[in-house]
């Protein structure tokens, strides 16, 4: 039961730069503007303070095990469908498909990750639900804007629900010497992918001038991609000793993680763009929706969970 | 004796069941479209004010309470069709216990008070209101149908209260007509600015400011 020390040693670390961030946010609240008028500051105080609550909530779901971490990703993929749905092309006749997508396919989904069904997990939804759903918006014989309304409900099913859902497979993985440790290599995903996008976001706006897509999102710099993932892949590498891989191999591992997480976040700002909105949804304070924070994760979680499969068991 | 204190314990528990209801009813609308209020050029402040909204869906009001900060839902009434409310006795506590609603007969061969005036008292006694000044739900391609004359003279004869447009979006997806299982996507309602009579104001050309004004927050619309 090497598990509880490295997962205990782990959290405490975020728990201290969480500490040291909320100081240093107080801290330039208090010299720059004690009043609450400087709004990056108080996005920067309101980001801090979601973070302990979406750490908690994590740390319990780790505690709890296994079944609380496919419930929590499950919750997780839920709201963020939702977000995504609320923005696709749909018409009266996608009833039915839709409401099979929310209530049947999301949890047949996580049903079949939390009892280890890898055969059908890793095909269900581009075979069964990709084939089946369009069959039901088809019978009720809305034809206008068919394809768009397809294909939309299809990205949002592997978007949210099937790369979501890879997040808590990692526990099903098998790894010789590594067995009942699945939730490490969670919490190590998910620290190296999240500190990945702060630091991009630091070093951005520290001395973030060249802007890698500026149609799409004009915080993404340059200097950012490169000083975050850089900093992240370091990070990631330096905690090797609580995963299955070496030095070196975890820091290629954190490298590929955080610039899938990187594309992540670029395909997603299209998406926004092209359905011109600037958030997912509005419920996490001072970052948006639940895909706005999990666009990283969606990326990097598939990726990983396959290179990891693949070269470790 | 124990009549009297019999049917007083009974209108505790109505009472107490009515909030309990309406708890669930808010819960449970938070639950499936995660509703988001935008209060764009209005502050949610205890004003006396009369919300009108554009009508997909029977749950808009219900929508529009579950938004409303609690110390405003508290005093706010939807105005609501009687024929519907009162057809089982579910109905008629949702809509007479739970939301204190303002019941109103849409049949004018049948009625016996005039909705005008049973808007115009609820606002005398210190209630908001919540309106669909288009009559009836909108089940038609057009985005707002053109509205019912109720919005001018309820305006007329209580010229110091706010008119605040509402206008909820995407809840006719959530449950079209005729759907029994409603789909979980978020509802925003954006609030606009309060609106009133102006003096000499024709009542055909007061009613078409108030759509536009109603229309002009939709989500996208230029502000």
């Amino acid at each position: 039961m090497t598990t509880t020390p490295h997962l205990i040693w782990l959290l405490l670390g975020v728990a201290l730069i969480l500490i040291l961030a909320t100081v240093i946010g107080e801290l330039l609240r208090a010299k720059v503007a004690p009043d609450g008028s400087n709004p990056v500051i108080e996005n920067l105080n309101a980001r801090i303070a979601a973070w302990w609550g979406m750490v908690v909530l994590l740390s319990l779901a780790f505690i709890a095990g296994r079944p609380g971490v496919v419930i929590l990703f499950a919750i997780l993929s839920f709201s963020a469908l939702r977000e995504f749905l609320t923005l696709t092309a749909k018409a009266r006749a996608d009833h039915w498909a839709l409401a099979g997508a929310f209530f049947v396919v999301l949890p047949v989904q996580y049903w079949l990750i939390g009892t280890d069904w890898y055969g059908l997990y890793s095909i269900f939804i581009p075979v069964y639900a990709f084939l089946l759903m369009p069959v039901v918006s088809a019978l009720r014989g809305e034809t206008k804007g068919y394809l768009t309304r397809v294909a939309e409900t299809q990205w949002a099913l592997m978007i949210c629900v099937y790369c979501v859902s890879h997040v808590p497979a990692l526990l099903s993985l098998n790894i010789p010497g590594y067995e009942g440790r699945g939730v490490i290599l969670i919490a190590w995903l998910i620290f190296t992918v999240q500190l990945s996008d702060v630091m991009q976001y630091v070093w951005g706006k520290l001395i973030g001038r060249r802007k890698v897509a500026p149609q799409l999102s004009p915080s993404k710099t340059w200097e950012g991609l490169i000083g975050g993932t850089l900093t992240a892949s370091a990070a990631g590498a330096a905690l090797w000793w609580m995963t299955p891989f070496s030095l070196m191999q975890a820091a290629g591992m954190a490298l590929a993680v955080t610039l899938m997480g990187f594309f992540g976040g670029l395909v997603m700002s299209a998406i926004k763009r092209d359905k011109g909105v600037k958030d997912w949804g509005h419920l996490i304070a001072g970052h948006g929706g639940f895909l706005d924070r999990l666009d990283s994760v969606v990326f990097a979680a598939p990726i990983f969970f396959h290179l990891t499969r693949w070269f470790w068991t | 004796m124990s009549v009297v204190s019999g049917s007083r314990l009974k209108g505790a528990i109505r009472a107490a069941a009515a909030v309990v209801m309406g708890r669930a009813i808010t819960l449970f609308a938070r639950i499936v479209t995660s509703p988001r209020a935008i209060w764009a050029g209005i502050e949610p402040v205890p004003r006396q004010r009369v919300y009108f909204a554009n009508h997909t869906s029977n749950a808009d009001f219900v929508l529009l309470w579950t938004v409303l900060p609690v110390m405003l839902r508290q005093r706010t009434r939807p105005v609501a069709a009687l024929d519907y409310w009162l057809k089982t006795p579910l109905r008629a506590f949702i809509g007479r216990d739970v939301f204190n609603a303002v019941l109103i007969d849409r049949r004018p061969e049948e009625r016996e008070q005039d909705p005008v005036a049973l808007m115009t008292a609820a606002l005398a006694e210190g209630s908001s209101l919540i309106i669909f000044p288009e009559g009836l739900r909108n089940t038609s391609e057009e985005e707002l149908l053109p509205f019912r004359s109720g919005l001018y003279h309820l305006a007329r004869q209580n010229p110091g209260v706010d008119l605040v447009p509402v206008w909820i979006s995407n809840l006719n997806r959530v449950m079209p007509k005729g759907e029994i299982v409603p789909l979980p996507l978020i509802c925003t309602l954006t609030f606009g600015p309060a609106l009133h009579l102006a003096p000499d104001e024709e009542k055909d050309t007061f009613l078409a400011r108030a759509r536009a004004v109603l229309l002009a927050q939709r989500e996208g619309a230029p502000s």
